[in-house]
């Protein structure tokens, strides 16, 4: 077996141990089946509410809000962060702002952002994007700040334009920062909406948790958080992917 | 060599502006001839990349003037100059092959030309077998053999040349000083090279400019009288052992002077 399928397999098999030993757990009434059903009745319920179309409405919902919140945060975050990086002063000033805007809970915003956006889907979507924008901003400022100085004289060398610099050397070369500001914003963005409709929505995915949590309708909520927990994995999953793709073009993988 | 020099330099200055202004350079005086190959050595922080930087159009000067093939140099590099930089200028997201090429499809040279040029340079440079690897599957001599022959591929009249093998081992360098004669006898180009390394300036060169601690000026010109027709075997000769002499004796007191020690008598 190769190294990688070697990687493979142990993954697996600590993800399939993890999730054996939560069934006994559950099954041998070593936690109250209150507090957590099996994992195989998580799956069920699941698959129940994907069937009857129960959970599709909350899922398009969800999905969309985090869509726009995420790409409406990549596009702010790198503008803003370019456009600081070419403002050093104004970079400097607000450094210690930005900086501490991760250990702002954005929810504080919530009744403020009800006020000026209304109930909908609007409010969460603004949620999602003040929690993702900085993730890509600092990317961004990272990236654009470790592209060589030698690179930018080779693309002088070259004789490129301004666009041209940017277009065939700046970018590629801080692809891989901006890259981890796209996992970190799609992160940030995912946690912000779902976090957000538990608190001021009237659907979508987490208000669905949050309305089950309170029905103490354990099938439900566990059935909507596996949904969460897959939807998550399997986000990331793409990204992790693409981005060993990235790499593999550079040679590093 | 025709009489008209290629590169002439008069009264160059390059001072930093800032709260204590730095001059970093000149005034430099300097004419290189069509097809020389001119090297330059001088301490740690004299201005020698200043230099190479004004002359190549990468930073203007504060005064004086540049003129390359009897043009002035402003603001741009001009056409029919290349550079190869110290620190490694090979783009990681793109392979050898496409490295080398990255130059002739910005000029909109075609496909079958582009091949061609791109296929002599990659075998010139000993890359041929590299061809399709990426910057970080190489080591480090072989990513400035990919910067040189993306140099190289464009065919330029001037190449300047920025301590290109800094970061080599001496043996390596040595080869790679070979391939780099190969390149200029091959070519035709002017070469001037920037080095720390009186032996390599001493080996590669026709003449060789010492510099001076901060601000960078000529203190001596010296002329090595090598033939046209030479490699690295050449450092076993005697003459070898006197053009590197002469150099340490001109650049001794300047390095002192630039590490803070005064100069012995």
């Amino acid at each position: 077996m190769t190294r990688g399928g070697k990687v493979l397999a142990t993954r697996v098999g600590l993800i399939a141990g993890s999730v054996a030993l939560l069934e006994a757990a559950c099954r041998l009434h070593l936690i109250n089946p209150l507090t957590l059903i099996p994992p195989s009745e998580m799956v069920v319920a699941l698959a129940g509410m994907l069937a009857d179309g129960e959970l599709t409405g909350d899922i398009m919902q969800t999905f969309a809000s985090i869509g726009v919140a995420f790409v409406t945060a990549v596009a702010a975050g790198f503008v803003l962060g370019a456009g600081l990086h070419r403002l050093p002063v104004v970079r400097r000033a607000i450094d210690p702002l930005l900086a501490s805007w991760y250990a702002v809970p954005v929810f504080v915003f919530y009744p403020l952002l009800v006020a000026v956006l209304g109930l909908g889907n609007l409010p969460l979507i603004a949620i999602g994007v003040l929690a993702a924008v900085p993730a890509m901003m600092l990317s961004t400022l990272v990236g654009l700040d470790r592209v060589p100085r030698v690179l930018r004289k080779a693309a002088r060398m070259h004789r490129l334009g301004p666009v041209a610099t940017v277009w065939l050397v700046v970018l590629p070369a801080a692809l891989p920062n901006l890259f981890n500001g796209l996992k970190l914003a799609l992160a940030y963005a995912f946690i912000g909406v779902i976090a957000g409709e538990f608190i001021l929505s009237t659907g979508g995915l987490g208000h669905g948790i949050a309305y089950a949590y309170e029905a103490f309708d354990n099938d439900a909520m566990y059935g909507r958080m596996l949904f969460v927990l897959l939807a998550a994995v399997v986000a990331n999953g793409v990204l992790y992917t693409l981005e060993v793709r990235l790499n593999r073009r550079r040679g590093r993988a | 060599m025709p009489d008209q020099p290629h590169a002439v330099l008069r009264g160059v200055t390059r001072v930093y502006p800032g709260a204590s202004p730095i001059h970093a350079l000149g005034p430099i005086d300097l004419d290189i001839a069509r097809g020389e190959f001119f090297a330059v050595v001088g301490p740690s922080g004299c201005g020698k990349s200043t230099l190479l930087d004004v002359l190549a159009g990468l930073s203007a000067p504060s005064a004086g003037t540049i003129r390359f093939e009897g043009k002035p140099v402003a603001g741009q590099v001009p056409d029919g100059v290349g550079v190869v930089f110290q620190e490694d200028a090979s783009f990681p997201w793109l392979t050898v092959r496409d490295n080398v090429a990255f130059g002739l499809r910005r000029a909109g040279v075609d496909k079958a030309e582009i091949a061609r040029r791109v296929e002599y340079a990659v075998g010139f440079m000993g890359l041929r077998d590299f061809a399709g690897a990426y910057p970080a599957q190489l080591s480090g001599g072989m990513r400035q053999r990919v910067c040189i022959a993306r140099t190289l591929v464009l065919q330029p009249r001037l190449i300047l040349l920025d301590e290109p093998f800094g970061a080599l081992d001496q043996q390596t360098r040595l080869l790679m000083g070979d391939e780099l004669l190969r390149l200029w006898r091959e070519t035709g180009a002017t070469v001037l090279l920037i080095t720390h390394a009186l032996d390599e300036a001493a080996m590669l060169s026709d003449r060789v400019g010492v510099m001076s601690a901060r601000p960078g000026h000529f203190i001596d010109l010296v002329e090595t009288h090598w033939p046209r027709e030479r490699d690295s075997r050449i450092v076993s000769e005697a003459a070898f052992g006197a053009v590197t002499a002469r150099l340490w004796t001109s650049l001794r007191a300047e390095s002192l002077k630039a590490i803070g020690r005064p100069a012995e008598t």
